[in-house]
């Protein structure tokens, strides 16, 4: 009896250690990069985000019973945090973001969940539906870049749909069943982020060097500035839009 | 230290270097085809050549899709209304009539059936008047227009099944099918084409579009054979509101709404007799999801 328990106490331990070394190898691998963090706000009186009518599909009514649904271009969040900004690395020539986690664009509530998504050139994300009624998914973007439209239903229960964009681009996206449902797919090549409710964000995995960190706002465009990352370190470039 | 004079022609000249290239990614001209003028096109064992089909496509074509291919032909003007669409563009490469997957480019005979049927309600005319050979000559002068042939294959045309026999049960399994996948949201319930969505609708290019009428006599633009129908929905019509439903409609399932889609069209068919006889209703929006 003593003998099983040692046997698995050997066992724990072996686990442990091997998986301690995995994780701390993950570390070793990744001391060379580092991150780039900030906050992005907006300057002055939030425009008035209008409510939307839904009346056309009674679904949608109800889904915003308690909680209307208002337009989401622009997000302000504590402080004047702005979210739905996606910040990126301007002409980016590293190695290919390796995420573990796929990127979901959800159709919640007849709206998209989140408004804005995205994602490395070539990064394969998903677009799934919560929703008990039908919509299409209707991606607009221009096919002289070399990403091609398609518009695919997904009905009640339907599959997510699994895609991935060839060329760097702002992709409006649209369902035309729901015509206030507007998102956008960010493809941008290398690291991003995309600032959460307060206007935060974090671009992991950056390698050392000099970079130009690039804002963009669906409303106010685009901002830039220089930011120098140190290898293991993290470099901090806030952003600042003035309302409009 | 710099005059006022050198400054301001420094920036106009600066500005005008800058937005060359983008004047120059607007104005194509046919200079920026021609090293597509060898594309071909293979209908059966018929081999099309682009530059054989230049001067059919300047005699008969230019007037609506222009010279550039880009839908801007001087006649292009009067068509701009939801139904009578305006003439396509080919330097998108976008197609609605096509047997491949939503996003993917259309295959030769794809091009070639549209050349041949016309477009129904609009001022497409139907071009069997020309031959085999002439046709597949303009099939590969239009794709000429589009980059997109050079680096990429047509899709893979979709798995139709063979046809089954039209049954009551297929019938009623079509309705159930068309109330799933609610497709009156944008056609109607009765195929009107006045569904709630219907009114909002907007193509690619942002243009008012209105969705198909199966009751006011018009025949499907990307061809009227029951085939044709099952095609329209599993690919989608690209560049317009009308998805692709190939993910979530089974190729037998596909089958059952082709024959509902029959009742609702005005024209007589053994469906709209067999609906008559069962008395089937129209389908209620309001019904929970699977209790038609």
């Amino acid at each position: 009896m003593k003998n099983r328990y040692s046997y698995a106490v050997v066992l724990s331990a072996v686990v442990l250690v091997c998986g301690l070394a995995l994780i701390s190898g993950r570390k070793v691998s990744a001391a060379g990069e580092g991150k780039i963090t900030g906050t992005v706000k907006l300057d002055g009186v939030a425009p008035h985000m209008k409510g939307i009518d839904m009346s056309k599909d009674p679904y949608c009514v109800k889904a915003h019973a308690t909680d209307p649904g208002h337009l989401e271009t622009v997000v302000v969040g504590a402080n004047g945090g702005l979210a739905n900004v996606v910040l990126y690395l301007e002409g980016y020539n590293g190695p290919a973001v390796t995420s573990t986690t796929v990127p979901v664009f959800d159709q919640k509530n007849c709206m998209y969940t989140p408004h804005v998504l995205a994602m490395d050139v070539g990064e394969t994300f998903k677009v799934t539906s919560s929703d008990q009624t039908t919509h299409n998914i209707h991606p607009l973007p221009n096919p002289m870049t070399g990403n091609i439209p398609w518009n695919q239903s997904q009905p009640p229960g339907a599959n997510p749909v699994e895609k991935s964009w060839k060329a760097v681009e702002k992709i409006p996206v649209q369902c035309n069943i729901h015509p206030w449902m507007h998102g956008w797919f960010i493809v941008v090549k290398g690291p991003y982020a995309t600032t959460d409710g307060n206007g935060n964000y974090t671009i992991n995995n950056v390698p050392p060097g000099n970079y130009t960190v690039t804002a963009w706002q669906e409303t106010y465009d685009v901002q830039s500035q220089k930011v120098t990352v140190a290898a293991g370190q993290s470099a901090k470039a806030d952003f600042t839009y003035k309302a409009k | 230290m710099r005059t006022r004079l050198q400054t301001w022609s420094l920036l106009v000249g600066a500005t005008a270097f800058l937005a060359l290239p983008l004047a120059s990614w607007a104005q194509l001209t046919e200079a920026d085809f021609a090293p597509r003028l060898s594309i071909e096109s293979h209908i059966g064992n018929v081999t099309g050549h682009a530059k054989d089909g230049k001067a059919d496509y300047r005699r008969y074509c230019v007037g609506c899709h222009g010279t550039l291919g880009d839908g801007n032909g001087e006649n292009a003007v009067w068509m701009q209304t939801p139904m009578y669409q305006q003439p396509r563009n080919f330097q998108l490469g976008i197609f609605k009539c096509r047997s491949t997957p939503t996003g993917t480019l259309p295959t030769d005979q794809d091009l070639f059936d549209s050349i041949t049927r016309g477009f129904d309600r609009s001022n497409m005319p139907i071009w069997n008047t020309f031959t085999k050979q002439q046709r597949a000559d303009l099939v590969a002068w239009v794709k000429h227009f589009s980059p997109r042939w050079v680096g990429e294959k047509p899709g893979e045309a979709i798995q139709i099944p063979p046809e089954p026999e039209v049954t009551a049960d297929r019938i009623k399994a079509g309705r159930d099918v068309f109330a799933r996948v609610q497709c009156w949201k944008c056609h109607g319930v009765v195929g009107q084409a006045n569904g709630p969505s219907a009114a909002t609708l907007t193509d690619d290019l942002g243009r008012q579009i209105a969705p198909f009428d199966f009751t006011d006599g018009s025949r499907p633009k990307c061809g009227d054979t029951d085939k044709d129908i099952y095609r329209i929905f599993m690919t989608g019509l690209d560049g317009t509101p009308m998805p692709s439903f190939a993910d979530n409609i089974k190729p037998d399932e596909a089958w059952d709404l082709v024959f509902y889609l029959r009742t609702l069209m005005s024209q007589k068919s053994k469906e709209k007799d067999m609906a008559k006889q069962l008395g089937l209703k129209p389908v209620d929006p309001n019904a929970p999801a699977g209790q038609q």
